[in-house]
């Protein structure tokens, strides 16, 4: 929002009483307003499948924010279009593949684990996997070492 | 006027510096004792200089200065001073400075302490320092010169960052991070020192090193902390961590300067993993370089990213020169630091520490590669990916369930070897523990198994490391007559390190307790509101009082008054803002926190109708957030207590403490088993 | 100092170095759009702000991308709070009105903005040639994956988005796109036409509908 509508709303503000007739749909849009019911799934299932894919995909007016904590306006339109989809029965599959269309790959912060995203994904089991046979191996190592040093003495 | 003077400060600086490392060079090269302390010299002429520079910029953003670059890019009149003092660091240039100003006074502080210290060590280090030095100075004169003087002269500026000029915790923010930072500079040049010297075999030099590791890592635990506080503050989302770029670039290091606090304990003692040590010292310095560039060049988006410039460039030639120059004194060196391991048993504390280090540079790599990772997606498949909160939350968590483990089995342990009953006696009880609290969690609802694992862990390692403090507080209780406090107070004065140590690994589970509840626990929801309608969270319960606005020099603020009602009454307001400032699209969210022990109620202001009839709040209830900040608190005190010198032992200072006799009762006791080798 | 090992571990730094070298060529904040070769989404949006003779519709009227087929549309996202929008709103209503005779319909979308903000804001900045729609629930904005304002995009004849500006536009930009999409309009001959932008090349599809990207 604006620093035009900012003053306006600051004279309105500031004289109350004042009435300006509403030149446009309210900003808002609230998301916990029952006016969605599906047929497939209760309230709070949809809720929770909507917050699932919320939470995974990335908001593109802010930074490195998923849409479902992104306090942007279009973050809560966003969210809303999800809800709406699942509510109509589309697969949580099928909402990601929609927002994927319209962005790209980027919107998802999960990347795809196929392909060369896998590096990605493998790296930090290599990374584990590798030191623990390291310390595994040293630790044998120094052991063995420290009991023929006590053979010799 | 002072522009044109404090800019030939930092010329003069520049030179001063350049003279300083080719004497330093020379000096010790030749064995010109005379030219060592010339270079010395310099180290402390460049502080001053840049300590001159400095307070005339602040001088130049008191005043409005706007002939003089920087103040034009940040500075404005209705910006009120202090965040107009604060904005010193608010934008590069400005923020190169300060970094020149700290590394200048870091350079000083060690050289001064160390000045009488033989051999060439202190010297070689002194000459690092000022090589790094030299760098910043290139870019003050060069590239990021915030004195550069503007024509025709703007009768105002646009002021800081809106997100900068928003909480005070920026004022404490930046400042610690730079102190975390650049301190890390200091382990570095010992490092360098030793190397060059040829003192990289000794023991002695890593102590030098290990206590000004030990004071960066405060300043970097606390400037993380409050970066996390600031992010939950200002951001509006009711987090306090996302793995943004410059988020991850401050943690890196952290990561690997708290792994080398903890395996340089298995140097002092055993003479072992000399060659791992020296990689930790110089990669965490590395980390810091390469953080700050991956974040102020523009090479990452983020957050809270600089504009990019040449200045990147200049940066990428410093981390070459750094990368490439750390790769080869370590690689050049690595066959004099080899050392003969040895280890009695594989059950001891030196494996903990090897296991600590193993997950702490594991956890290191995950965060930089998933950092880096969308920059070589987009190298090699051509594509734009992001690596979000979700790849690095369930890449991480198991590392850190680990890590918290480990925070309770590695003060049990003896080093060397355990004998089977000691590790009964020492491992057993706080299984106890672990149980009480990992139930507490499942009853209260939480599912997610890892969660479960870290409130479980939390509970053993809270009652390992409280009882240490336990068992060397009631030896002295019973072997000295001493009151409980003035007990503590010897142990800890005893040996500072250890219980230092102790003290931060409890605030880490205060932390590691305050995420996994506010994470676990989270409940949310928004509304529209008309003035008297209430939104109830989680059984909490507010009501939109009324929407109000008004306008201040630097901005306009919107704000919701909003009464939290418990059975009736109420018990606390709250003033959700938007703040919108001329130069920003989009407003500022400023959100209020009404915090308790037991947790948070988080109020933000999401839009509002302009007559006022509504407003749209989104209210999140968190527990135990501020159990975060308050844990971070006790981690930078286990820093302090860490960081101050022992008192030497068998002084007449301190006789009781320091002698401790053999005590009565037949426990490990602290004196004997742990702490300085 | 053993240099040949200190030179051979030296070597790691390399490709990291070049990656980095790299990524300074690359604008981490310019994300290529999926959109160009496809279908532009289609909508039917309430117009909000009226335009000036001769391309004025009625305040309330519904425009229907659909409807406009078979002419090249210049669809700007665009808002009143939006500091970038400013600068580009000269050149635009100079273009729009210098090409108002040819086979172009400008459109302006009106995202998350209120109607009263966003006339006082084009009375402040002079007028705008063209009128502009209502996106209030940002479904538009979503359906072309839109990041911010102001974006533009260009629609062929055929109905395919053919290229997106990111940011500002600018009067060359315009130029060649527009002129290079009039020409391969089937009035004009239909030729296909390619378009080389700032940061991204696309092959405009040609003016039939087994173009590719189809959905």
């Amino acid at each position: 929002m604006t620093h035009a509508v900012v003053l306006g709303a600051l004279l309105l503000l500031a004289a109350p009483g004042t009435l300006v007739a509403q030149s446009g749909p309210p900003l808002a849009v609230d998301t916990t307003s029952p006016a969605i019911h599906s047929s497939f799934m209760s309230d709070s299932a949809l809720e929770a499948a909507t917050t699932a894919i919320a939470s995974q995909l990335r908001c593109p007016v802010c930074r490195g924010e998923s849409i479902q904590d992104s306090p942007s306006e279009l973050a809560g339109e966003m969210r809303t279009l999800v809800k709406t989809k699942l509510a109509a029965g589309e697969s949580p599959a099928a909402v990601k593949a929609y927002f994927v269309s319209k962005y790209g790959e980027w919107i998802l912060l999960d990347p795809t684990a196929h392909g060369f995203n896998l590096v990605l994904y493998a790296a930090p089991f290599v990374l584990v996997l590798g030191g623990l046979a390291v310390v595994v191996i040293a630790v044998r190592k120094w052991t063995t070492a420290a009991r023929a040093d006590g053979a010799q003495t | 006027m002072t522009a044109l003077l404090a800019h030939d400060a930092l010329i003069v600086s520049l030179l001063v510096v350049l003279l300083g490392a080719v004497a330093g060079t020379v000096g010790i090269r030749r064995q010109h004792a005379d030219w060592v302390q010339v270079a010395f010299g310099t180290i402390y002429a460049n502080f001053a200089l840049v300590t001159v520079a400095s307070l005339a910029m602040i001088y130049a953003l008191v005043t409005h200065d706007f002939s003089v670059s920087y103040v034009a890019q940040v500075g404005s009149r209705e910006t009120p001073l202090f965040y107009t003092i604060i904005s010193l660091w608010g934008a590069l240039e400005g923020s190169i400075l300060f970094w020149a100003w700290v590394l200048g006074a870091y350079s000083t502080a060690v050289i001064y302490i160390n000045r009488k210290r033989p051999g060439t060590l202190v010297p070689w280090a002194g000459v690092t320092l000022l090589v790094i030095s030299l760098f910043f100075a290139i870019m003050l004169v060069g590239p990021a010169n915030p004195f550069r003087t503007v024509f025709p002269v703007p009768a105002n500026g646009p002021g800081p960052n809106p997100l900068l000029q928003n909480h005070i915790l920026m004022a404490v923010h930046p400042p610690l991070l730079y102190l975390g930072y650049v301190g890390m500079s200091v382990p570095f040049a010992f490092a360098a020192g030793a190397m060059f010297s040829g003192e990289v075999a000794s023991d002695d030099w890593i102590k030098l090193s290990r206590t000004w590791t030990m004071i960066a890592w405060g300043f970097l635990s606390a400037a993380i902390i409050a970066g996390m506080w600031w992010s939950y503050e200002v951001l509006g989302w009711g987090g306090y961590w996302a793995w943004d770029p410059v988020e991850n670039a401050s943690f890196l290091p952290w990561l690997t300067a708290t792994a080398f606090l903890h395996s340089v304990m298995v140097q002092e003692r055993r003479g072992m993993l000399k060659l791992w040590n020296l990689n930790l010292m110089v990669g965490t310095f590395v980390l810091t370089i390469l953080g700050t560039f991956l974040t102020r060049s523009g090479i990452l988006s983020s957050v809270h990213a600089f504009t990019t410039g040449p200045i990147g460039y200049y940066f990428l030639g410093f981390i070459a020169f750094v990368l490439i120059g750390a790769l080869v004194m370590v690689a050049g060196n690595s066959e004099k630091v080899k050392t003969r391991g040895r280890l009695e048993s594989a059950a001891s504390r030196e494996t903990v520490f090897l296991l600590n280090n193993l997950f702490l540079t594991a956890f290191m790599f995950t965060v930089l590669i998933g950092t880096l990772f969308p920059l070589v997606a987009e190298a090699v498949r051509g594509v734009k990916v992001t690596v979000g909160e979700p790849f690095f939350n369930r890449m991480t968590l198991p590392m850190i369930t680990a890590l918290i483990f480990l925070i309770g089995v590695g003060p049990a342990l003896p080093w060397g070897s355990a004998s089977a009953q000691v590790m009964k006696k020492k491992l057993i009880p706080p299984v106890g523990a672990a149980v009480v609290l990992g139930a507490v969690a499942l009853i209260t609802g939480v599912r997610n198994p890892y969660a479960v694992l870290i409130f479980a862990f939390v509970g053993y390692a809270a009652f390992a490391n409280v009882r240490e403090y336990w068992i060397g507080m009631s030896a002295r209780h019973s072997a000295h007559g001493e009151n409980w406090l003035t007990a503590l107070a010897r142990l800890v004065r005893g040996n500072r390190r250890r219980y230092g140590g102790y003290l931060a690994h409890i605030g880490v589970l205060f932390v590691a307790t305050g995420i996994a509840a506010s994470q676990s626990f989270r409940h949310e929801s928004e509304a529209t509101l008309t003035p008297g309608q209430t939104i109830t969270v989680d059984g909490h319960t507010a009501r939109l009082v009324n929407v109000w606005g008004r306008q201040e020099p630097q901005r306009a603020v919107i704000g919701a008054t909003m009464e939290v009602v418990r059975n009736g009454k109420v018990v606390a307001t709250a003033q959700p803002k938007m703040n919108f400032y001329p130069t920003q699209s989009s407003p500022v969210p400023t959100p209020q926190v009404i915090s308790s022990i037991r947790g948070d109620l988080y109020f933000n202001l999401l839009a509002f109708d302009q007559n006022g009839a509504n407003a749209t709040v989104k209210l999140i209830v968190q527990p135990l957030v501020p159990w975060i900040w308050f844990g971070g608190g006790i981690v930078v005190l286990g820093a302090i207590i860490g960081a101050l010198p022992n008192r030497k032992r068998r002084t007449a200072l301190a006789p009781a403490a320091a002698r401790a006799p053999v005590p009565a009762v037949p426990l490990p006791i602290p004196t004997v088993e742990g702490g300085e080798a | 100092m053993n240099w040949k090992r200190a030179s051979w571990t030296a070597l790691i730094a390399i490709p990291v170095l070049v990656l980095f070298a790299w990524g300074f060529t690359r604008d981490p904040n310019n994300i290529p759009s999926p959109l160009p070769g496809r279908m532009a989404p289609d909508f039917r949006l309430p117009v909000v702000t009226p335009g000036e003779p001769p391309t004025t519709l009625p305040v309330g009227d519904t425009v229907h991308l659909a409807s406009l087929q078979g002419r090249v549309v210049v669809l700007n996202f665009w808002a009143s709070w939006c500091v970038s929008c400013r600068e580009e709103h000269v050149t635009l209503q100079q273009f729009a009105r210098r090409y108002q005779d040819q086979p172009v319909t400008f459109l302006g979308v009106l995202y998350n903005d209120f109607a009263a903000p966003a006339r006082a804001w084009i009375k402040a900045m002079g007028g705008q040639q063209y009128p502009s729609v209502n996106d209030y629930d940002a479904r538009t904005a979503i359906n072309y994956g839109l990041y911010g304002v102001p974006e533009t995009y260009f629609i062929d004849g055929a109905g395919h988005v053919a290229y997106k500006q990111t940011g500002p536009v600018t009067d060359a930009i315009l130029t060649r796109v527009v002129d290079s999409l009039i020409a391969a309009l089937p009035s004009a001959g239909g030729r296909p036409a390619t378009v080389r932008g700032d940061t991204a090349a696309h092959t405009l599809a040609p003016a039939s509908p087994r173009a590719r990207g189809t959905p």
